[in-house]
């Protein structure tokens, strides 16, 4: 049977109208969310502009303290949450699988869902300022100050609840391009094969799965304390207010190299394009990200050199602040190397990737002074760290953005830039920038601190004021000519060569702008270089033909290859979901939930989450395969249908998730310790509130569960419907003896915070319990209906990892909340 | 030249002015702040000098005529730029700067001394600084006087949200965090007036939330704290009936 254009444009159908709601093919949700965040990147800077007219001159009344408060949250707020990551997350999403051989990314209708949280959650942020109800305590919402006490109002809960909303699109992009980049490369293609932007994107994506739940976490909290009246930040209650700052900042730290790692991927897949030869130095860029990666998350405290903390640990995070330069050094280097070596050729690309350098070394340089304590007391929290920070992001981040953009031109709208308009819109950029931040540093040396709405005339601050402000609007033209030029290029530039730069890399075999299914056939790749464009470069040029891939699309459905993690060899074929309602409509739903949470209409927004619950399981449902589809003959010349065996995108997916959910435990832990060390006044009542004979029960049954399902892991031909229900049954018998111990604990939640903790990692337990126990019955009504049998056994590993976990939180709760404070001797 | 540079020409005129200011870091008029200071230039000045050899060292890469290179010079180019590049040059300089930061920071810690420094309890407000001399009783609101010519410990607390209290011309800035007490020692050279203000966004009027620190020679504090406790003998007498 052949397939034809038609076939494959059937299949991989993207409806117009009402209907292109329920498009979910990862090219036109990456370019969703990139114009999306341009829109958002537009809203920022308007912001900025007008703090910057605020600030041009002394003692202005142009704005008065509460607007331009809101305005500096706002910015920071949009900038970094609604503008760089889902940015370079929708470049990820648009890039990966044409980068390695896919058809689409492994969850679909998961990135859909997610840009629709974005959307919204964005959406509802937006709305406060037109409210003039925006957040007006920081971008970093600092407690007591952010806490109901000191920020009585909606503001902060727009905040809290807004960015935990778009926070949740984050967290599915990172599970999303996990799982891709890990599951669904090309045959052949190896770890070792992979193009360094990959391995970029797969570092960035499992930072981003450990470093947002912090976050979230904290957000959490202080909603329950804003709204709630629960004792976490209050010293006066046995809490904290520098348990904030940590959570934050353990998300804070790593977010700024999640935004960073991903522009510098730009970077070394553009060089050796550009250099005309293979990077240098493949092997130490690998370590030098996954090392960026993991230093990352051990730098947080140097946001906080002020606060008291002991100098011993002031001295570790201040060592390891600079020590992360060594990686960034070695990637600065490696570019170096591949340049020197080649016979590099001048684009407009190289020109951004040139401003990237200049302006990012500089921002790196004034970011190993800032590790440096004596000094940091000095400038931190003043206008040397907004210079420098705006050094490291723009330079960092929109640079290599830019010129990401303008060399995958070609992709996205099949035309070519140029250096006509192109050349001026970079300098008029450049310049601006660097008047307007370079500048910068010695407002804030000469002793202006930040988030000031205005200042006094004659302490030296006047000039350079009205400098940045000056440069501001230099930028600012800047920025417009940019866009103007790409826009003009997109629509009217010349019409692209094939491979127009030379590139080695497989998007470069598509056509250009690429169909929905990106590849007519998947290739078999046997080297970093697929397109041998680098003369003597070429390593082990097969002389055998390399087999083709999924040729067919006459059965109708969306496929591409699931591979080895770490080889690369096709281990199944994976049928992908295609165009649907669900992440759109679940998505809604979110937000409806959202906004009564905000508004404090607590019984209606119970209604509502139940609603989403019921919403969330109805698309879990519908996405497993149809039965035409699930018991189909599979292709003998392919790989088995992913659902024929245990392994499949579900479950790495599943265990991303349960990662994502790992973090948010142990930075409750973190919480948990840290006040009960450190907090001023924190007390442990007499006795513990929890009665150990009940949880132990909870953590019993919910090892039965996972036992008995590891047992069904070869699914019997009868009986499996009967066994899932008894998991169930236990399941639900752990459930109820959790809700009865939540209920009968003595827990004074609004009076000590020891009590509120205790609440809330209960309440942790029983939402997994919960959705453990919701998994299985769902689970037994498939197996009841045959979708779910000896012969599509996929979907059983994956309710089985939902139970270890829940096994796992249970015993961990029952260590760390009753043995250890027992055998310490507190209770 | 990198357009950088040309922005920092255009400067000059006014850098060259001493960069001064009752509130700027870089008119250090206390040790801590002096050290700081020369930290500071001297970083500012190897900074410029690796940003202009990274930049040049690209520039230079990107136009030169291209040489042919066989497999082994490109292993000893790798070698070069990613071991001297990437792993020498940071660790060296990381480890002079340590070297040179850390006693600098270990100096401006309030260790025990032979002789106790004297105290002053600062308590941040919305939106002002409450300043109480335990010794001597006197309160005194927005305004510190202190003696010149010896270290004194500032006990930091705050009443409400987080504030941040910093003299730049003296020394660097420490929180004020509701539920502790923090201990900021300074010293300031000579008699003179600074300026101080408020670096950890405190709420609406945060911008307002300025300080005045006087310093006075050791006759001068004398005679102030003397004229004080006077005026508080008169209050007293005054407001017994």
């Amino acid at each position: 049977m052949t397939t034809t254009v038609q076939t494959r444009e059937k299949v991989w159908h993207n409806p117009r109208g009402w209907r292109a709601l329920t498009v979910v093919s990862h090219t036109n949700i990456g370019r969703r969310f990139m114009l999306t965040g341009l829109f958002f990147f537009l809203v920022g800077g308007l912001m900025a502009m007008l703090m910057r007219a605020q600030l041009a001159f002394p003692d202005q009344a142009f704005m008065s303290a509460e607007i331009y408060n809101q305005l500096f949250t706002m910015h920071g707020t949009i900038m970094m949450f609604l503008f760089a990551l889902p940015m370079l997350e929708g470049l990820g999403m648009y890039m990966v699988p044409k980068l390695i051989g896919a058809r689409d990314l492994a969850f679909p209708r998961l990135g859909a869902f997610g840009y629709y949280c974005y959307l919204f959650g964005g959406l509802i942020l937006l709305s406060s300022v037109a409210l003039a109800m925006a957040p007006d305590s920081g971008w970093f919402m600092y407690t007591p100050l952010s806490s109901d006490v000191f920020s009585p109002g909606l503001n902060s809960d727009f905040w809290l609840l807004g960015v935990t909303f778009v926070e949740i699109a984050a967290v599915t992009a990172g599970i999303e391009l996990m799982v891709s980049i890990l599951k669904t490369r090309t045959a052949g293609m190896s770890l070792s094969r992979m193009p360094l932007m990959a391995w970029y994107l797969l570092v960035t994506s499992v930072m981003v799965v450990f470093g947002f739940p912090p976050l979230i976490l904290g957000s959490i909290l202080l909603e329950l304390e804003r709204a709630g009246g629960l004792a976490f930040f209050d010293v006066a209650r046995g809490g904290d207010p520098l348990l904030w700052q940590h959570l934050f900042w353990l998300f804070g730290h790593p977010e700024v190299y999640i935004i960073f790692l991903p522009a510098a991927g730009l970077v070394s897949t553009l060089i050796p394009v550009f250099a005309r030869r293979p990077i240098i130095g493949y092997r130490a860029l690998v370590l030098a990200v996954i090392t960026t990666g993991f230093i990352s998350f051990g730098l947080w405290v140097h946001h906080m050199f002020t606060v008291g903390i002991p100098k011993l640990a002031q001295a570790f995070f201040s060592v390891a602040s600079m020590l992360v330069a060594v990686p960034t050094a070695v990637q600065i280097f490696a570019w170096l190397a591949t340049l020197w070596a080649g016979r590099p050729r001048f684009s407009l690309p190289m020109l951004w990737i040139f401003g990237f350098l200049v302006v990012f070394v500089f921002g790196g340089l004034t970011g190993v002074m800032l590790a440096l304590v004596p000094f940091n007391w000095q400038v931190h929290d003043t206008h040397f760290v907004v210079a420098h920070m705006h050094y490291v992001l723009i330079g960092g981040m929109l640079f290599p953005l830019v010129a990401g953009i303008y060399y995958y031109l070609p992709l996205f709208t099949g035309r070519m830039p140029s250096m006509q308009l192109g050349r001026w819109g970079f300098w008029l950029f450049f310049i601006g920038f660097n008047v307007t931040f370079l500048i910068m540093h010695f407002t804030g040396l000469m002793g202006m601190p930040r988030r000031v709405y205005t200042y006094e005339a004659g302490l030296g601050w006047d000039i350079p004021n009205l400098i940045s402000s000056i440069g501001g609007f230099i930028m600012t033209a800047g920025v417009g000519m940019v866009l103007l030029d790409l826009v003009l290029h997109g629509r009217y530039g010349r019409k692209a060569p094939a491979n127009p730069w030379q590139g080695d890399t497989l998007e470069w075999t598509l056509r250009l702008p690429p169909p929905n299914w990106n590849f007519d056939t998947l290739p078999t790749v046997n080297s970093r270089h697929p397109l041998p464009v680098f003369p003597g470069h070429n390593t082990d040029a097969s002389t055998e033909p390399m087999p083709s891939w999924l040729p067919d699309m006459s059965h109708g459905r969306r496929e591409t290859l699931g591979c080895h993690p770490v080889s690369g060899k096709p281990v199944s074929t994976i049928h992908l979901p295609g165009n649907s309602w669900w992440p759109f409509v679940c998505a809604l739903s979110l937000a409806v939930l959202c906004v009564l949470l905000l508004i404090r209409a607590y019984p209606l927004a119970a209604a509502s989450a139940t609603l989403s619950v019921a919403l969330l399981s109805a698309w879990s449902w519908y996405n497993g395969p149809r039965k035409a589809h699930a018991l189909a003959p599979s292709d003998p010349d392919q790989p088995p249908l992913h659902f024929r065996g245990l392994d499949s995108p579900g479950l790495w997916g599943a265990n991303a998730g349960l990662m994502a959910s790992g973090s948010l435990f142990m930075s409750m832990l973190f919480g948990w310790f840290y006040l009960w060390t450190v907090a001023p006044l924190w007390q442990f009542p007499e006795q513990t509130p929890l009665h150990w004979p009940l949880l132990t029960g909870v953590a019993l049954l919910c090892s039965l569960a996972a036992w008995v399902y590891r047992r069904l892991l070869t699914p019997p031909k009868q009986g499996l419907t009967r066994s899932v229900l008894l998991i169930a049954g236990a399941g639900a018998l752990a459930l109820m003896l959790l809700a009865t111990q939540i209920r009968l604990a003595p827990l004074a939640v609004r009076e000590q915070a020891h009590d509120a903790i205790l609440l809330v990692m209960l309440l942790y337990l029983l939402m997994h319990v919960g959705v453990a126990l919701l998994a299985t019955l769902l689970q037994a009504r498939r197996a009841a209906l045959g979708l779910v049998s000896a012969e599509l056994p996929y979907e059983l590993p994956i309710v089985r990892q939902l139970w270890r976990y829940a096994v796992l939180v249970a015993w961990a709760l029952l260590l760390v909340l009753i043995a250890f404070p027992l055998s310490w001797g507190v209770y | 030249m990198p357009k950088w540079a040309s922005s920092a020409v255009l400067c000059l005129p006014w850098l060259l002015s001493g960069c001064g200011g009752d509130q700027s870091a870089l008119a250090p008029a206390g040790r801590a702040a002096h050290e700081v200071a020369l930290l500071w230039w001297w970083m500012l000045g190897v900074s410029t000098i690796v940003l202009i050899a990274v930049c040049g060292l690209w520039l230079w890469a990107q136009f030169r005529k291209p040489v042919d290179t066989d497999p082994d010079t490109e292993r000893r180019i790798a070698r070069r730029w990613l071991i001297g590049g990437g792993l020498v040059l940071p660790l060296v300089t990381i480890v002079v700067l340590l070297a040179f930061g850390i006693p600098i920071g270990h100096r401006m810690l309030p260790l025990p001394l032979d002789e106790a420094p004297m105290k002053i309890e600062v308590t941040g407000h919305q939106w002002w600084w409450e300043v109480h001399y335990p010794a001597s009783g006197i309160t005194l609101e927005d305004r510190i006087v202190m003696p010149a010519g010896r270290p004194v410990d500032f006990h930091l607390e705050s009443a409400d949200v987080i504030h941040s209290f910093w003299v730049p011309r003296l020394g660097g800035k420490i929180d004020m965090i509701p539920g502790r007490t923090n201990v900021l020692r300074l010293q300031a050279d000579a008699p003179g007036r600074f300026r101080g203000q408020c670096a950890e966004f405190c709420g609406l009027r945060h911008a307002h939330m300025t300080l005045t620190v006087d310093a006075l020679a050791e006759d001068d504090w004398q005679a102030w704290l003397a004229e004080r406790a006077q005026a508080g003998q008169a209050d007293e007498a005054g407001a017994s009936p």
